[in-house]
C-alpha cells in the first residue's frame, strides 16, 4: 500500500525541483535571447558603465547606465547600513532575550511586516517620508537615496531579520549553558558563543536583504525622485536600474533597440542577484558542514 | 579505610576529606520543583573540603536538579523553583551579588561532552579570558596545565587550533574536565561524565578524580553504583526525589545501612 505513496510522493518532488530549475534557465534564456541583439549590436560597453547619459528615446539614442547602477547601488547600500544593524538587533532580541507573549507578538510583527505590499511602501514614500523629510531637513524635495534607502530597510528587514532569528536559534541551548556554567554573562555568551557560532546563518541573512533590497521595484521607482543623476548627498533623487525597466518597457518597440536595452539592464540585474543569492547559498551551505 | 568524623583521613598518601572544618557546602531543606511538580524534597546534607561526594539513583531521582541548583543554574530556567537554603563557605549562594562569579568559580561536567564551537585552546582559554587573563603565555600555561591535569596534552598538542568539535567523544569529554579545570574552581560538580566515554578513558578520568580530590571538592553524579564504590568517600542515595540514605561509601556497599532499598539498588535490583 505505502510504496506507491511513496513512489508517487518522490515524482511529485522531482518534478517540483525540476520545473524550480527550468524556470530560472528559462527566465535567463529569455532576457539573454531579448537583450541579445542590443548587446551585439548598438551597445558600447564603455558607455555603458561609464557614461550616465541614458537616453535611448533620442534622436541619437546614447545608453549610459552609470546614473542606473550608482542609483540603485546607492539606495541599497544605505538602506543596508541601517537596516543590518536593526534587523541583526531585532533578531538577537527575539532569539536571546525576549521570551512568551513579548516573543510570538515580535515574530508576529515581523511578519506582518514582511507582508506589506511594495506599493503600499512606495506610497508611504511618497505621501509619508517625503512631506517629513522635506519639514526636517529643509530641503525641496524628499523623494531621494534617503527616502528610498529608508523604505528599502523596513522592507529588506522582516526577512533578515527572520532569518537571522533561526540562525540565532539554531545554535544549541547546550552551549549557552556550558558558557554560562563557566560564568559568562548573558552578553558573554552571546558576543563569544552566539555570535561566533551563527555567523554563517547571519552573513546569509544580511546578503538575502541585500538581493531584497536590489530587486525591489515599485517601491524604489515611487520614492527614490526617479531622476537620473550622480547622487551627492542622500538628499538627491536617483533612478534605480529596476525602476527604469518598469516605467520604460511599456513603452519600447518589441525588438527595438530601446526594448534591448532594457532587458540587457535585465541581464545586469539578474546576474548581480544570481550572484548574491548564489553566494548567501554557499554560505548557508557552510554552516551545514559544521 | 575511611575515617568519618573526627580527623583528617589519609588515603593512599593523598590527605582525605577534612571532616574535622566546617564543610563546604551546606545544604538545608532544599526542595526543587519543576511548574509546581516535585522532584527533589527536604534534602538536607552536609559536604566537605577535599571530599568526593558521590550520589548515586535510578532515573528521575533528582540528581542532576541537585548539581544545578549548587551553581545556579535554575536561573535558565524559569520552571525551576528552588526553596531551602544552599551554603558554600559558609555563604548562603542567593546572597552572592551576581550568578556569573558564583558559576565562575565552580567546574561543571555535564552527561555528553559539550564542546563550545571553539577550538581546542579556546576551550580551555574560554574561562581564563573571562576572567581577564590577555597575555598569550600565561594562556598558554593555562592550557597547557589544564590539559595535563585531565589527561589529554599528549593527545592533543598539536592540534590545539583545530576545533574541539572534531575530537573523540572521550577526548571531549576530558577536554571539558580541562575546561573546568581552567576556572581553578573550588568545586567540581560531574554529572554521569562517563555515559558517552569507553571503560578504558572513564577508568583515565578517575585517575585523574583522585588526584584532584587533594586540591578541590568534587561531587560526582554516576549512574554507576561501582564507579561511586571506586571514588566517593561518602554517597548519598536518592531515590524519586527524596535523600533516602547518606553515609560512608564502604559502610552502605558494605550492607551496613538504614534503609533497605539502599542496598536493594546497589545489588541492582531495581532501577
Ligand atoms: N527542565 C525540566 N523541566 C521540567 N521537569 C524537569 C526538568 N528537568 C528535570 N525535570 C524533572 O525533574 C525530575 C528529576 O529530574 P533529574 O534530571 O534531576 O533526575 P536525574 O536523577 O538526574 O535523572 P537521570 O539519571 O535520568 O539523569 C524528573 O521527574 C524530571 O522529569
Ligand atoms: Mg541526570
Amino acid at each position: 500500500m505505502a510504496w506507491y505513496v511513496d513512489r508517487a510522493a518522490r515524482v511529485l518532488v522531482f518534478v517540483g525541483g525540476i520545473s524550480a530549475i527550468v524556470f530560472i534557465i528559462g527566465i535567463f534564456v529569455f532576457i539573454t535571447k531579448e537583450g541579445l541583439d542590443f548587446v551585439l549590436g548598438p551597445l558600447s560597453l564603455g558607455e555603458f558603465f561609464t557614461s550616465i547619459a541614458w537616453r535611448p528615446t533620442s534622436n541619437n539614442p546614447t545608453y549610459g547606465a552609470l546614473a542606473l547602477i550608482v542609483g540603485t547601488a546607492s539606495v541599497t547600500g544605505f538602506a543596508m547600513l541601517f537596516s543590518v544593524p536593526l534587523s541583526l538587533g531585532a533578531a538577537l532580541f527575539i532569539a536571546e532575550f525576549a521570551t512568551g507573549k513579548t516573543r510570538e507578538t515580535l515574530k508576529i510583527l515581523v511578519e506582518m511586516l514582511a507582508a506589506i505590499p511594495s506599493v503600499v511602501w512606495g506610497f508611504v514614500g511618497m505621501s509619508i517620508m517625503n512631506p517629513l523629510i522635506i519639514q526636517i531637513f529643509d530641503v525641496p524635495l524628499g523623494l531621494g537615496v534617503l527616502n528610498a534607502g529608508l523604505i528599502l530597510g523596513l522592507m529588506a528587514a522582516p526577512i533578515m531579520t527572520t532569518i537571522a532569528e533561526d540562525a540565532l536559534k539554531a545554535v544549541p541551548d547546550t552551549y549557552r549553558e556550558a558558557a554560562e556554567a563557566l560564568g559568562a554573562t548573558r552578553w558573554e555568551v552571546i558576543v563569544k558563543v552566539v555570535i561566533p557560532a551563527s555567523r554563517n546563518g547571519l552573513l546569509a541573512a544580511v546578503l538575502l536583504g541585500v538581493g531584497r533590497g536590489f530587486g525591489e521595484t515599485m517601491a524604489v521607482l515611487m520614492a527614490s525622485g526617479h531622476a537620473i543623476n550622480l547622487p551627492t548627498s542622500v538628499f538627491d533623487s536617483v533612478r534605480a536600474l529596476t525602476a527604469t525597466i518598469a516605467s520604460e518597457l511599456g513603452d519600447t518597440v518589441t525588438g527595438g533597440a530601446h526594448w534591448g536595452s532594457l532587458f540587457t539592464l535585465g541581464i545586469l540585474l539578474f546576474v548581480v542577484t544570481f550572484l548574491i543569492n548564489l553566494t548567501a547559498d554557499i554560505v548557508v551551505r557552510g554552516i551545514r558542514k559544521k | 579505610m575511611v575515617e568519618v568524623a573526627g580527623e583528617t583521613a589519609v588515603v593512599n598518601g593523598v590527605p582525605g576529606p577534612a571532616y574535622d572544618e566546617p564543610p563546604i557546602i551546606e545544604v538545608r531543606d532544599l526542595s526543587i520543583a519543576y511548574r509546581g511538580k516535585p522532584a527533589l524534597s527536604d534534602v538536607t546534607l552536609d559536604i566537605h573540603r577535599h571530599e568526593i561526594f558521590g550520589i548515586i539513583g535510578p532515573a528521575n531521582s533528582g540528581k542532576t536538579s541537585f548539581l544545578r541548583a549548587l551553581n545556579r543554574m535554575d536561573a535558565f530556567n524559569t520552571a525551576m523553583e528552588v526553596s531551602g537554603s544552599i551554603r558554600i563557605n559558609g555563604k548562603n549562594i542567593n546572597d552572592w551579588r551576581n550568578e556569573y562569579a558564583l558559576r565562575s568559580r565552580i567546574g561543571v561536567v555535564f552527561p555528553l561532552p559539550v564542546g563550545l564551537p571553539l577550538t581546542v585552546y579556546e576551550n580551555v582559554a574560554f574561562s581564563p579570558r573571562l576572567r581577564g587573563i590577555r597575555k598569550r603565555a600565561e594562556l598558554d600555561e593555562v592550557v597547557e596545565r589544564c590539559l595535563t591535569r585531565a589527561a589529554l596534552w599528549d593527545e592533543v598538542k598539536d592540534r590545539l587550533d583545530s576545533l574541539g568539535s572534531l575530537l573523540s567523544g572521550g577526548q571531549q569529554q576530558r577536554l571539558t574536565i580541562a575546561r573546568a579545570l581552567s576556572q581553578e574552581p573550588e568545586l567540581l560538580l560531574l554529572d554521569e561524565f562517563s555515559i558517552a566515554v569507553d571503560p578504558v578513558t572513564t577508568m583515565r578520568i578517575e585517575d585523574v578524580l583522585k588526584e584532584l580530590r587533594s586540591e578541590l571538592t568534587i561531587v560526582l553524579v554516576t549512574n554507576l553504583v561501582q564507579q561511586a564504590r571506586r571514588l566517593a568517600d561518602r554517597t548519598a542515595f536518592f531515590l524519586m526525589g527524596e535523600l533516602v540514605e547518606i553515609g560512608a561509601t564502604e559502610d552502605l556497599f558494605e550492607g551496613d545501612v538504614k534503609d533497605k532499598r539502599t542496598t536493594g539498588y546497589i545489588e541492582g535490583r531495581f532501577g
